[in-house]
């Protein structure tokens, strides 16, 4: 499924959406669009178990019912896991999300060959003031710094697991930092190397100062 | 999760890595070990192309409904896949189970145009299946093509095992029988071929000689070998009701070229067009019954989740429950987010209130086909569409707010001259009058376009212009000019637009539409030299081609502008399409005199399609 790029992901849902006849609602016009919408695009080739969209229905049944009715539509590698309302006031998840967990793993033959060497340069990559990336933009280069962005860095025995801002206003690849890292070290990240899982989407709850992530998961209620 | 036959790596560094993973809606999973006959089913072309087409879904849902075959899905790769296959030595795999083709039972190629016969080579060689036929061995997959150009499968017979010549439905099943059977036994490869070449519409390539006449027509066409029909008789489905549609159609993840639920309202055309194959070999008109219809637009819809439905045949107007059907699919699934997409329609009354109703006028634009410029050409054609009739159905759709209009031609056409090219703008430019006439000023929203377009005409078997030279590819680039010419001089050529295809690719195909056993070497020569995709105007190269007849030391004129004799041997004569030599030769002739022939429902012409006794020939005789 992670072949499966991020629109095709989209029209896959409007066409489950039907197939389960769950009641959305459309726009209108002659091309009615369903109303739908995914918190954050997820790239070709990674996989993830904490994608969240929203949707507005006319009508619906209990939670529990309508995620039967859901799964029973989906293919395998796809699945439900929960079915929640939010309040009529609540902003789209798209608006709201800030950061996002991933577990990198390196693909068979391109991980480090030592992981305690390998894992024991993260502190002082992490204890910069900042860490400035190069990033190719259709007008040229522009150098960012990517360290306000990385709000978690940690893992052990070939396991990385990253929570790094996601979003509408600032948006990290796990690819970029951990490559940012192997730069730092003199190395670089071949094409490939990764396996990426993204494990969980957050909002951020704080007004001000440090954020507060809270998943998105833990927005609305379950339907009884 | 199913294992993939490419990794990750390659997965990610080609284009729309989704067209090899399978996985989709509806897609059909069974264990191969499980099952007596595995079936690989392919379509030549690239995925987008392949799973846009409705014959092949049919025949998966149908031999997937058999407990004892599994049939999966092949596509050509895209070019970037198909290098890296080259070079990695991956054999080319089906998307269900992942597993090379070689693996097989049967590879089935439906066959839809000429310009895909380099990529047949392409799906062989990359299964690692020899090219030629003889050179098979036992553990080959028997290769067999279905499709509207094995109605001349003489230019690929060296690269089949069987062709299946009509209509799927009928006889597949004692085709799987008889392998089982075969296998069961331990009968080999020919054994198998030998019998199945005795079942109604299969024909084995190998068990039929040529001899040729010194000029390189055919002088007879001869069973080899006891026990095997001279001639095969297409098959086709009487009673259309009784065979299966589609239950579960597999939604593609990526956008492909129909990306809808198209439902098969009728097969065959009352019309009798002259320069159109499907309308000949198709006969005789056999409608769904409406019931059949809502059944499957119900049920496919709600089993893909696609949000647009179409209709899909010849001459979609001669349906007789169309208003109903048209009606009922605006009643019951408009306003539930599903689009309504209509078939070119005859331009009236009724077909402009409906297209009114489905689609927004202002983004729309309305088609006609007149397919040549004067009332004498298109009686030659027998294309029974006036001028009047054009001019009145513009003016209503200009009255309902319509401002576009497309106008199809061809050019290249039998007894063509100058005034009938000429007369393509002439006719573009009555239509942009009408709209000034009909439209006083005031009432006027937004500018009047008219779209004429051009293709060159391809004569084809089983039609009666099957005896028709072809022009070159000067005469028809010639031919172009003079209309573009003539449509400089219009006086409303800003209101105007005209543009025609290209004339390269189709001089090829009218080399392999009528082509004979000698152009095999020319098709495999090419694809050695690099030829694929050739319906892809970024990939066709025509030089290759030109070098492939050259090495091959075959006359191309000797297929396209070469004058038939009327009673001359066809590569084709030993298929019986339905529509007899008589008919077509009859009908060639009054082409020739400019004289039309009533369509099937005013007046029976003997076509000879009455032979499988159903269809429009006995809807008054019951």
């Amino acid at each position: 499924m992670k072949f499966v790029g991020h629109l095709d992901m989209m029209r896959y849902f409007q066409k489950a959406m039907r197939r389960a006849n769950v009641d959305i609602r459309y726009s209108g016009g002659f091309s009615p669009h369903m109303v739908m919408s995914f918190a954050s695009p997820l790239g070709v080739g990674v996989t993830s178990s904490g994608e969240y969209m929203d949707i507005e229905v006319l009508s619906t049944d209990p939670s529990v019912e309508m995620l039967k009715r859901l799964n029973q539509v989906m293919v395998p590698g796809v699945e439900v896991l929960s079915y929640r309302r939010l309040p009529d006031t609540a902003k789209n998840a798209m608006s709201i999300v800030a950061a996002a967990d991933y577990l990198v793993r390196f693909r068979e033959g391109y991980g480090p060959q030592r992981w305690e060497d390998f894992a024991s340069g993260w502190p002082g990559f992490l204890n910069q003031g900042s860490i400035f990336v190069h990033k190719k933009t259709k007008k040229g280069e522009k150098v960012m710094d990517i360290r306000p962005w990385i709000y978690g860095w940690d893992g052990k025995e070939g396991e990385i697991h990253l929570r790094l801002a996601t979003g509408s206003m600032a948006n990290l690849k796990p690819e970029t930092a951990i490559g940012a890292y192997l730069e730092s070290r003199g190395s670089q990240l071949g094409e490939f190397a990764l396996l990426i899982h993204r494990n969980e989407v957050y909002a951020n709850q704080a007004k001000a100062g440090k954020p507060d992530f809270c998943p998105l998961e833990q927005f609305g209620e379950d339907i009884e | 999760m199913r294992k993939l036959a490419l990794s990750d790596e390659i997965l990610l560094s080609i284009q729309q890595p989704a067209r090899y993973i399978g996985g989709e809606v509806n897609m059909c999973v069974k264990d191969p070990s499980q099952v007596d006959i595995r079936f690989a089913m392919c379509f030549p072309d690239v995925y987008e192309i392949g799973m846009s087409h409705q014959g092949m879904q049919i025949l998966y849902d149908m031999f997937n409904h058999r407990d004892d075959v599994y049939c999966e899905r092949v596509f050509s790769p895209w070019m970037d896949l198909d290098r890296v296959l080259r070079d990695k030595h991956i054999p080319l795999f089906a998307l269900e189970s992942q597993e090379p083709v070689k693996n097989f039972d049967f590879l089935g190629i439906t066959i839809q145009y000429e310009m895909c016969y380099t990529n047949i080579l392409q799906v062989l060689e990359l299964s690692g299946i020899p090219l030629r036929a003889e050179c098979r061995e036992e553990d080959d997959p028997i290769v067999i093509g279905g499709g509207p150009c094995t109605y001349n499968p003489e230019p690929l017979a060296a690269f089949f095992d069987l062709f299946y010549i009509g209509e799927g439905e009928t006889q597949y099943g004692r085709l799987f029988d008889l392998y089982k059977e075969t296998r069961r036994k331990g009968g080999s490869r020919k054994d198998f071929l030998a019998m199945a070449a005795g079942i109604p519409g299969i024909y084995a390539p190998a068990f039929y000689d040529v001899a040729y006449q010194p000029d390189g027509t055919i002088a007879a066409f001869f069973p080899n070998q006891e026990g095997v029909p001279e001639k095969i008789v297409k098959e086709l489905v009487v009673d259309l009701d009784s065979a299966p549609y589609i239950e579960n159609p597999i939604a593609p993840f990526i956008q492909v070229t129909q990306d809808r639920v198209v439902l098969e309202i009728q097969r065959g055309c009352i019309r009798g067009c002259r320069f159109c194959q499907a309308g000949n070999v198709y006969r005789p008109l056999r409608e769904h019954s409406l019931e059949y219809l809502k059944h499957y637009a119900r049920q496919m819809l709600n089993s893909t989740g696609h949000e647009e439905i179409s209709l899909s045949s010849l001459s979609s107007s001669d349906y007789s429950r169309l208003k109903e059907l048209v009606d009922f699919l605006i009643d019951e699934f408009q306003g539930k987010g599903v689009n309504i997409s209509l078939p070119s329609l005859r331009i009236d009354a009724f077909s402009l209130d409906v297209m009114s109703k489905v689609q927004d006028v202002k983004k729309s634009s309305l088609t006609f086909a007149p397919e040549a410029g004067t009332q004498r050409l298109r009686d030659v054609i027998n294309k029974g569409l006036t001028e009047e009739m054009i001019l009145k159905g513009a003016a209503e759709a200009f009255h309902g707010g319509w401002t576009r209009v497309k106008l199809y031609f061809m050019l290249g056409l039998p007894t063509e001259t100058k005034e009938d090219r000429e007369g393509i703008a002439l006719l573009s430019e009555k239509v942009v009058e009408t709209f000034f006439d009909e439209i006083p000023k005031e009432e006027r929203k937004g500018r009047v376009q008219v779209n004429a377009s051009s293709s060159f005409f391809v004569p084809k078997p089983f039609t009666p212009f099957q005896w028709a030279p072809m022009c070159t590819g000067e005469e028809f680039l010639g031919r172009a000019y003079q209309v573009k010419d003539k449509f400089k001089e219009m006086k409303n050529k800003k209101s105007m637009k005209y543009s025609y295809h290209d004339a390269d690719v189709t001089i090829l195909e009218g080399v392999l539409a009528r082509g004979d056993r000698k152009v095999a070497a020319v098709i495999e020569e090419a694809y050695r030299r690099g030829a694929i995709y050739d319906s892809w105007s970024e990939y066709f190269r025509n030089d290759i081609w030109m070098e492939a007849f050259r090495a091959c030391g075959v006359d191309i004129s000797f297929y396209t502008t070469r004058n038939r004799e009327l009673d001359e041997v066809f590569p084709w004569d030993f298929i019986d399409a339905g529509v007899s030599k008589e008919f077509l030769k009859r009908e060639w002739q009054n082409a020739l005199q400019g004289k039309a022939t009533p369509n099937c429902r005013q007046q029976c012409s003997g076509c000879g399609a009455r032979i499988f006794e159903g269809g429009v020939c006995f809807e008054n005789s019951n």
